[in-house]
């Protein structure tokens, strides 16, 4: 075997050295009833490096990807252009081989980064702090959600009509056993603003998304001001973390905690995973003191030499255990890297025309699909993804136009279930949607129509 | 007030003597170059990514325009290169040389696999994509849950939760979503917990809204069965044991343990972060086991990252099989769907874990793990890595002093009574490891030890790695107790940077960079 | 004149009258290591003996602090949230935690005395 080092007089030297006879002698604890004397069934026997790769690349090529198919899938997870260099110094053995930094004097180059990557992170979304990464978007949306329980003790959360579905059913899924509640609010395209008369003197939080789901832009603004004036707080997410650089930023609209999906920023489509939880808050002792996850802080050494270390763990379960504000431990590592790295190449000028660039095209793609027969866009504002209703159940036309290779977008009942918006398609363009992309989407939209 | 744990220093003493710091007139060490922060270095003004003309548009944001910097420092593309090569190497890494933290399984990461997690089929699909698009994927995530349920004997597997707490939060809901289904959610409050379980497990069980009840360890360190016998009851809604233990121990009366709670109507919730030192060996479904997590970054040995991805699919058994939360894999022939609707499932599911499907990244990377090493390979790994670890544990005990007697399994525990009045502390012992060129153990944990010492070594390192590891610990364990305390409180003195403040960071957080 | 009671858990009640001074013993305070937040109760709040009221931290460690005696929370040391270091530099003085009233004086019978601590912490 390529991987294991010890050959058959290590092992007996080794043996002898312990004391042992046997191998089994060192598995003698395990019941005799449920030991196993063979080999596992059903599984083969080990593979050569070529075996595998060849059985990987038969697998991949069963899938049409990205690359090979015009393609407009958003609703969550965009598909922007990676630098080469993100992926080249994410894989150095420093980087991918190191654990959680928990010995700050050798693990400052991921100390460091995460330094970074929590200003890059409060500075997106304007707020005055950002902890070293969730999981990703969704679960960040639930722990910003028990997170307001906690700091206002309060008893109902309200999900706006625009938050993605699988957000939404992933805080739900969070507060059950929990003795918060929520009130999801029906799904709609431009209902955002109603948010208002739910809130009430048990509300801790109401979430919104911004864009929402369907594309739309929301005014976070007149929300904060009624969340506050009725105690609650104001949790905004952000899915297309690209967006930031065009609009506002959720902290300048007055948000007290940003759950964010940062995949589009150094992280691939991944087919869903791993991608990374962006979370941000108010500089408050309060705030900070019941956040989940992880903080890297800035201190000194023994000689007074800068660098970096973990804090504030106390908030966390190796510490406080059943007490903790979140289970998580693990975080997403080196999502945070290539997110960090990408950024770094961005920068200011690069973010801005990045989003500038996305925002362009998905304008150019609205006025061509507009004046199509049997489509009409829906959104009355957007940024890289709008709906469109198409005279048709959209899940046959994203099927049928799947067939002719080309992946034209996320029908809305997939999100939603059937029976809502079976009309209704979401259609997302980023910098690597071309104009071919756009001559092959309309062609295949007229004739599947 | 209960004291958890006693402190240990947090801030390093000042030092007088900084000797071994020579300075340098550009602040960089030789191959150790000095590198500020991204935010001192970068510009604006500065972009290391090129775009194509940007067409003119009549803007659609309704008046949202950002009108004010968001301040994002940028670098052109040979800067960015060197900073962050130039950070890489102040981390230590697998790659380096042996990381004995126990409980973290830190073996070797096959390049292999990330050579094919990037092959497009995998990469560059969209968890959104029309299913009949990405057949290729649901075939490889059905494969995956062949091999975990193939590994473990038991009935299903829930691939979604995206790491090892996010697993056991699963496994235990679908727990609590059986009690809901025989009408004894309210009544089944209680969860066992061992003192020596890791955190996420109390915490995950307070997630799920039960009470935690904690298990004493007897002297052997495994479960008091006296104290066991006495908790269970109508009450308990499920042990969470992790099995081989904290200690680096097989749990002897598991089978026994299964049985108790079983027979009390409860739940076995098996931890399953050290799966790598039995697979193979046995299986969990003959353990009596419910539900487990497995940490594919540990036991399948996709890489950590500096903290994570991870992922922690849960395997289950015939009664909890019908919980397994949205999204789940079915198949139909050679055809696979991936039921994401509540509406369209005939079983029960809890909920959603999250967003979309799970960890593919990691899902490709354990696969090609599981069939390199194959039903044989799978074997050997677990019985080199105990093996490794009780060589270590029967060379290191000339000197230093094991927790436990008896053999032990893929990881040695020692305790601290071998520094008794040395001056010389768990930590100090830790730090003077990092001079000698390794990585510290995991120190201070599990709590039921006093100044634990947890050494993994894994299955993938050599004999002559091992020896060299023993030879350097045994010559440290010698110096504290030939009264070289200056050492070992010193250290280290030869990375990066000497022990940094955690008490002055505590105390006055600075989370980011700010423009003065 | 006030006098000093010790509990098991680690904890000074200085009693003057019918009001107690609360904090953490001074060996207690060299155990935690550098405290680094102090997390306090909420004045007005009734307590039972033995709940758990409020939170010392270290970098490493948290450890509940328990009502040593039922009564009501009249002050807390708000000093604390920004110089935590005052408890390892003055625990039995300028450390103390919070102020209550004592609800029932036998309670205090059940405490030991600075001697009688003084062993306990010895054993």
């Amino acid at each position: 075997m390529r991987y294991l080092p010890l050959n058959e007089d290590d092992r007996a030297a080794m043996l002898a050295r312990i004391g042992v006879s046997s191998i089994d002698d060192l598995f003698a604890d395990i019941p005799a009833k449920a030991r196993l004397d063979g080999l596992l069934e059903n599984l083969p026997e080990h593979a050569t490096e070529m075996a595998v790769e060849r059985h990987f690349t038969a697998l991949s090529g069963r899938s049409l990807n990205a690359g090979e198919a015009p393609f407009f899938c958003g609703g969550g997870a965009y598909r922007h252009h990676v630098p080469a260099s993100v992926d080249h110094l994410i894989q150095r053995s420093e980087f991918l081989t190191a654990y959680t930094p928990y010995q700050p004097e050798i693990a400052q180059g991921t100390l460091q980064t995460l330094f970074e990557f929590q200003t890059q992170v409060a500075q997106l979304t304007g707020m005055d702090v950002a902890n070293a990464s969730l999981y990703d978007g969704s679960t960040a949306t639930a722990e910003a959600v028990r997170m307001a329980g906690r700091i206002t003790r309060r008893g109902k959360c309200v999900l706006a009509p625009g938050l993605h579905p699988q957000y939404a059913q992933t805080v739900q899924t969070a507060l059950q056993g929990q003795t918060m509640r929520v009130q999801a609010l029906d799904p709609a395209m431009g209902a955002d603003a109603k948010m208002v008369e739910a809130l009430d003197e048990d509300t801790a939080c109401i979430v919104v998304q911004n864009p929402n789901v369907f594309g739309e832009l929301v005014d976070l603004e007149p929300l904060s001001k009624a969340a506050h004036e009725a105690g609650a707080l104001l949790i905004a997410v952000v899915t297309e973390v690209v967006s930031l650089g065009l609009i506002k930023s959720p902290g300048e609209m007055g948000a007290d905690i940003v759950a964010a999906e940062g995949q589009s920023i150094g992280n691939g489509l991944s087919f869903g995973g791993p991608y990374v939880g962006l979370f941000a808050c108010r500089n408050d002792r309060k705030f900070i003191r019941q956040a989940p996850g992880r903080f890297a802080g800035q201190t000194v050494d023994a000689d007074g030499k800068p660098g970096y270390v973990l804090t504030l763990s106390t908030r966390e379960q190796h510490i406080r255990r059943e007490k903790a504000t979140s289970n998580i431990c693990t975080n997403s590592g080196l999502c945070t890297l290539a997110f960090t790295i990408h950024l770094a190449l961005l920068g200011e000028l690069g973010f801005r025309k990045l989003a500038k660039l996305n925002h362009a095209r998905a304008c150019a793609l609205a006025d061509r699909l507009n004046a199509l027969d049997g489509v009409e866009v829906l959104n009355t504002s957007f940024f890289n993804e709008f709906t469109v209703r198409v005279s048709g159940d959209a899940t046959e036309i994203v099927e049928a136009m799947a067939k002719k290779s080309v992946l034209g977008g996320i029908p809305a009942a997939r999100l939603f279930g059937a029976g809502k918006f079976d009309d209704l398609l979401l259609i997302s363009v980023t910098e690597t949607t071309l104009d071919t992309d756009f001559d092959a989407l309309e062609t295949a939209l007229q004739e599947v129509l | 007030m209960a004291m958890n744990s006693t402190g240990r220093p947090t801030a390093p003493a000042n030092q007088n003597d900084a000797g071994q710091d020579v300075k340098t007139f550009s602040g960089s060490r030789g191959l150790l170059q000095q590198e500020p922060l991204l935010h001192e270095v970068g510009g604006l003004e500065k972009c290391g990514v090129d775009f194509p003309p940007i067409p003119d548009c009549k803007s659609r944001l309704d008046g949202l325009e950002r009108d004010n910097k968001i301040g994002l420092p940028g670098l052109s593309e040979p800067e960015v290169l060197r900073h962050y090569v130039r950070l890489s190497q102040r981390n230590y890494a697998i790659d380096l040389g042996l990381y004995p933290l126990g409980s973290c399984t830190m073996k070797h990461n096959p390049r292999l696999n990330e050579k094919v997690v990037r092959l497009p089929g995998f990469a560059d699909i969209h968890p959104l994509q029309p299913q009949s698009t990405v057949q290729g994927a649901l075939a490889l995530m059905g494969e995956v849950s062949h091999w975990l349920m193939a590994i473990t004997g038991m009935d299903a597997v829930a691939l979604s939760p995206k790491a090892g707490a996010h697993g056991e939060w699963c496994g235990m809901m679908c727990i609590r979503e059986a009690l809901k289904d025989r009408g004894e959610v309210d009544t089944r409050r209680r969860v066992l917990v061992p003192e020596s379980a890791h955190g996420t497990n109390p915490a995950t069980a307070a997630a799920c809204g039960f009470e935690i009840d904690e298990l004493p360890a007897d002297v052997t360190g495994r479960v008091d069965m006296d104290v066991l016998r006495t908790k269970i009851g109508p009450d308990v809604a499920a042990i969470m044991l992790t099995n081989p233990n904290t200690c680096g121990l097989f749990e002897r009366d598991i089978c026994e343990i299964a049985d108790l709670v079983h027979e009390a109507g409860g739940y076995f919730y098996c931890d399953g972060a050290n799966l790598n030192a039995i697979m193979g060996k046995t299986r969990v479904r003959d353990l009596g086991v419910d539900a487990m997590h497995i940490n594919l970054h540990k036991t399948f040995s996709t890489p950590h990252g500096g903290g994570g991805p991870g992922a922690g699919p849960v395997v289950l058994s015939k009664r909890l099989s019908a919980y397994a939360p949205l999204p789940y894999l079915k198949a139909d022939g050679d055809s696979w769907t991936l039921v994401e609707d509540a509406a369209q499932s005939e079983a029960k599911p809890f909920g959603r874990m999250s967003a979309f499907h799970g960890q593919m990244g990691m899902f490709v990377r354990a696969l090609a793990y599981m069939m390199s090493h194959g039903a044989d390979g799978l074997r050997q790994v677990s019985e080199d890595a105990v093996l490794n670890a009780n060589y270590l544990l029967a060379c290191l005990s000339d000197e230093m002093s094991p927790a436990f007697d008896g053999a032990c399994m893929h990881e040695a525990l020692f305790d601290d009574a071998f520094l008794k009045d040395t001056g010389v502390t768990t930590l100090d012992f830790s730090k003077a490891m990092i001079d000698e060129g390794y990585h510290p153990m995991t120190m201070y944990f599990p709590l039921v030890v006093h100044g634990a010492m947890l050494i993994e070594p894994t299955e993938t390192e050599s004999k002559e790695s091992l020896d060299r590891f023993a030879d350097t610990l045994l010559a440290l364990a010698k110096a504290a107790k030939s009264g070289d305390r200056e050492r070992f409180v010193t250290a280290p003195v030869l990375a990066p940077l000497r022990r940094l403040d955690e008490t002055r960071a505590a105390r006055s957080p600075v989370l980011r960079w700010a423009a003065d | 004149m006030s006098k000093l009671y010790f509990t098991k858990d680690h904890e000074w009640l200085s009693v003057e009258g019918s009001n107690a001074t609360v904090g953490v013993s001074t060996y207690a305070a060299g155990q935690l290591g550098d405290v680094v937040f102090v997390e306090l109760p909420q004045i007005g709040k009734t307590v039972k003996k033995g709940e758990d009221i409020a939170v010392v931290e270290s970098v490493k460690s948290a450890s509940e602090i328990y009502a040593p005696i039922s009564g009501e929370i009249t002050a807390a040391n708000e000093a604390l949230e920004d110089a935590p270091e005052t408890v390892n530099e003055d625990a039995q003085g300028a450390g103390w935690f919070f102020k209550m009233t004592i609800a029932d004086a036998s309670e205090l019978s059940g405490l030991m005395d600075e001697a009688a601590y003084g062993e306990f912490t010895r054993e």
